[in-house]
């Protein structure tokens, strides 16, 4: 789960971790009110979950209240790689002596978190590690006792700080660690990390993602976790609503199955046989009837699917239950779609005599399937 | 034996009293795999599906002599149940429970390293060496034993391109998940040295899919050992868009990382034959061309 900037900040200044005063506003007007009390010259900044929000024009500054008031207004106005802001967050503006990059990474090569740091900081950082790598510090923290004080000494050392800077930074480092794992952070990152004309770092801007997983462990966050952010399609919404791994792609052929990679390969299969998918929707390992028969009618309620085709290879999953979902929907709602069966495994014999009393057939092979669903059997 | 668990392997399983756990004890019973304990504390003294239930694996192995351990305890209490395991000097330990938080993964798998014991998983549906034994909770039917090693990210798929190697008369010497999560205790690197190790298995099959590094990891390890053995892959994902999470929570193009064309260009790079579609797989061990897309 993606953190706005605001709630990442508010989390960070609880663990001490410098950042612009700041106040989150949902109007314009607000907006305006926000920057008399801070007073100063001040920065506007979209509050949405998209990277890339400066580009898009979601990054304002203004120096009276009343240019905050229509910086804002422009902000909301902006659809920012579809992403609508519903908070800006008005910042006091930082007198900027240099902007660096920190990020808190999962390694997942070596197992461990990874801290990235560049003491060029504030644009691109991909751009940066691919055109000038030996810019970009790397360092490793033991995946049990994390980062201790020496190595985020070393990490600051080597963006090129000493005497009371070090400590100061070192501090920040070992703070923004703390909160990767005080809130199970799968990635936490400054960019830019700002060093004032007083020598002070900052965190001008911060990124929070939270573990999913660890969501059992933070019962605050449980109630935003269901908050439909601009990255979830009303589509997604509803099928997550439902309990399906579910994300919405561009084309018009519906894609059900059970399991992640099974479903990957079958939306990579219609597309190898000239389709287009327009979802991967997994059921998951253990699906029932009633897994099968949600994602079904999610599916079947979108406009833009010509066709659903349901792949199913039982080992868990029993292939009569997922026929007693298909009939299920064909029964109380309706199939609205032409539909494309596959079904194989455990209990494929019973799975297809209730297919067939549906009035539904099924195929043994996924390729077959597959050609008929992308379009090639004549729909 | 072979690669981790053959007819010498006794496991427990823990967290053998839940629903997942009871179930699939049941199926691994009947596939042939010795299991004499089972662990849940507080339900010592009962028993599930013949097998008694113990409140540690301490006394678990005071009355059975394990050495390895399954693992379907639910995902807050799974870190220390595999530390647990490792302890008591079970090797391999097998996590099946999906949904672990990734910094207890982490520690988990760091724990077992120094302690030299291997991890498979999380998220994983376990390992199995057909005819001889099955820790996991895939269905034996679609296995064969033979002489191919396959290691894979995904649970279902594995299913499916072992189906259809077991039906082109393509057996398997071991199969196992290296699991879906972005921390795991073994990855393809692992996997390839055991197979290379292992006089049973004469080529590897690789089942990889977008996020993260494992498949051009190894690549990389594929060219720099100049690997003895014939490797073939199909990758899964080519049509995923970044930054969404497809299903595995491992399984998320970040900027312009993980993409299933790097990883199959990475492979193909080093010699490696990667099939377009999974039924293509059969072909590639057999030598023969693709099926035609229309």
């Amino acid at each position: 789960m993606k953190l706005f900037e605001y709630e990442a900040k508010s989390l960070a200044q609880n663990l001490g971790i410098p950042t612009p005063k700041g106040v989150v506003v949902a109007t314009s007007e607000e907006a305006r009110d926000a920057h008399k009390r801070l007073g100063g010259d001040v920065v506007i900044k979209a509050q949405v979950l998209v990277a890339g929000r400066g580009k898009a024009g979601g990054i304002k500054f203004a120096s009276k209240p009343d240019e905050t008031r229509d910086r804002a207004a422009e902000i909301f106005g902006l659809s920012i790689k579809g992403e609508k802001a519903k908070k800006v967050l008005v910042e006091q503006r930082l007198a900027t002596k240099k902007e660096l990059f920190v990020s808190i990474v999962q390694d997942r090569a070596n197992r461990c978190q990874t801290v990235l740091a560049s003491a060029q900081g504030g644009i691109d950082i991909e751009q940066v590690a691919r055109e000038a790598p030996e810019r970009l510090v790397h360092h490793r923290l033991d995946p049990v006792f994390g980062m201790r004080s020496f190595d985020a000494r070393d990490v600051a050392l080597k963006l090129g700080y000493g005497g009371q800077q070090l400590n100061l930074l070192t501090d920040l480092l070992s703070n923004l660690y703390r909160l990767s794992v005080v809130y199970d952070a799968e990635l936490v990152e400054s960019n830019p990390l700002v060093e004032t004309q007083e020598g002070k770092f900052v965190a001008a801007d911060l990124r929070v993602t939270m573990d999913d997983n660890s969501l059992f462990r933070h019962p605050e966050f449980q109630e935003r976790s269901k908050e439909v952010s601009g990255e979830v399609s009303p589509l997604e919404a509803k099928a997550r609503e439902r309990g399906l791994a579910f994300v919405e792609l561009e084309g018009d052929i519906g894609i059900i199955g059970n399991g992640a990679g099974l479903v990957m390969a079958t939306i990579d299969l219609v597309k190898y046989y000239g389709g287009n998918p327009a979802n991967f929707c997994d059921v998951g390992g253990g699906a029932n009837a009633d897994h099968v028969a949600a994602a079904l009618d999610v599916i079947q309620s979108s406009e833009k699917v010509r066709a659903v085709f349901v792949n199913i290879l039982a080992g868990i999953t029993r292939c009569d239950e997922v026929a007693k979902g298909i009939i299920e929907v064909k029964k109380v709602l309706g199939l609205k779609k032409p539909l494309v069966i596959r079904m194989s495994g455990t209990n494929q014999e019973e799975g297809k005599r209730i297919l067939a009393s549906g009035g539904l057939t099924a195929f043994d092979k996924m390729d077959e399937a597959a050609k008929l669903a992308a379009g090639k059997g004549g729909f | 034996m072979p690669v981790l668990i053959g007819r010498e392997t006794r496991a427990i399983v823990q967290g053998i009293t839940g629903n997942q756990g009871s179930f699939h004890t049941q199926l691994m019973l009947d596939y042939g795999t010795r299991i004499g304990a089972g662990v849940t504390p507080s339900k010592g003294g009962t028993s599930v599906r013949g097998v008694p239930v113990y409140d540690t694996v301490a006394t678990a192995l005071e009355k059975y002599d394990a050495n390895a351990s399954i693992i379907f305890v639910p995902a807050p209490y799974a870190k220390e149940a595999a530390m647990e395991a490792v302890d008591a000097g079970l090797n391999p330990v097998i996590v099946i429970t999906e949904g672990i938080p990734a910094r207890d993964a982490m520690v988990m798998v760091a724990y077992a390293k120094e302690r030299n014991a291997v991890i498979v998983g999380p998220n994983t549906p376990g390992v199995i060496t057909p005819g001889e034994s099955k820790l996991g909770i895939m269905p034996g039917d679609v296995f064969a034993p033979g002489r191919v090693g396959l290691a894979s990210r995904s649970g279902t798929l594995t299913y499916e391109i072992s189906q259809s190697l077991t039906h082109a008369g393509i057996g398997q010497s071991t199969c196992l998940g290296i699991g879906g999560d972005p921390f795991t205790g073994l990855n393809f690197v692992d996997v390839l040295k055991m197979f290379r190790d292992d006089p049973a298995t004469e080529s590897v099959v690789l089942i990889g899919e977008i996020g993260g590094s494992a498949e051009e990891d190894a690549a990389r390890y594929i060219r720099e050992t100049s690997y003895p053995k014939p490797v073939v892959a199909y990758v899964a994902g080519r049509a995923a868009p970044p930054g969404k999470r497809m299903g595995h929570a491992g399984a998320i193009i970040t900027g312009s990382e993980g993409t299933a064309a790097a990883k199959i260009d990475s492979l193909t790079a080093v010699g490696v034959k990667v099939a377009e579609v999974p039924s293509g797989l059969p072909r590639l061990l057999q030598g023969q061309a693709p099926p035609v897309p229309l």
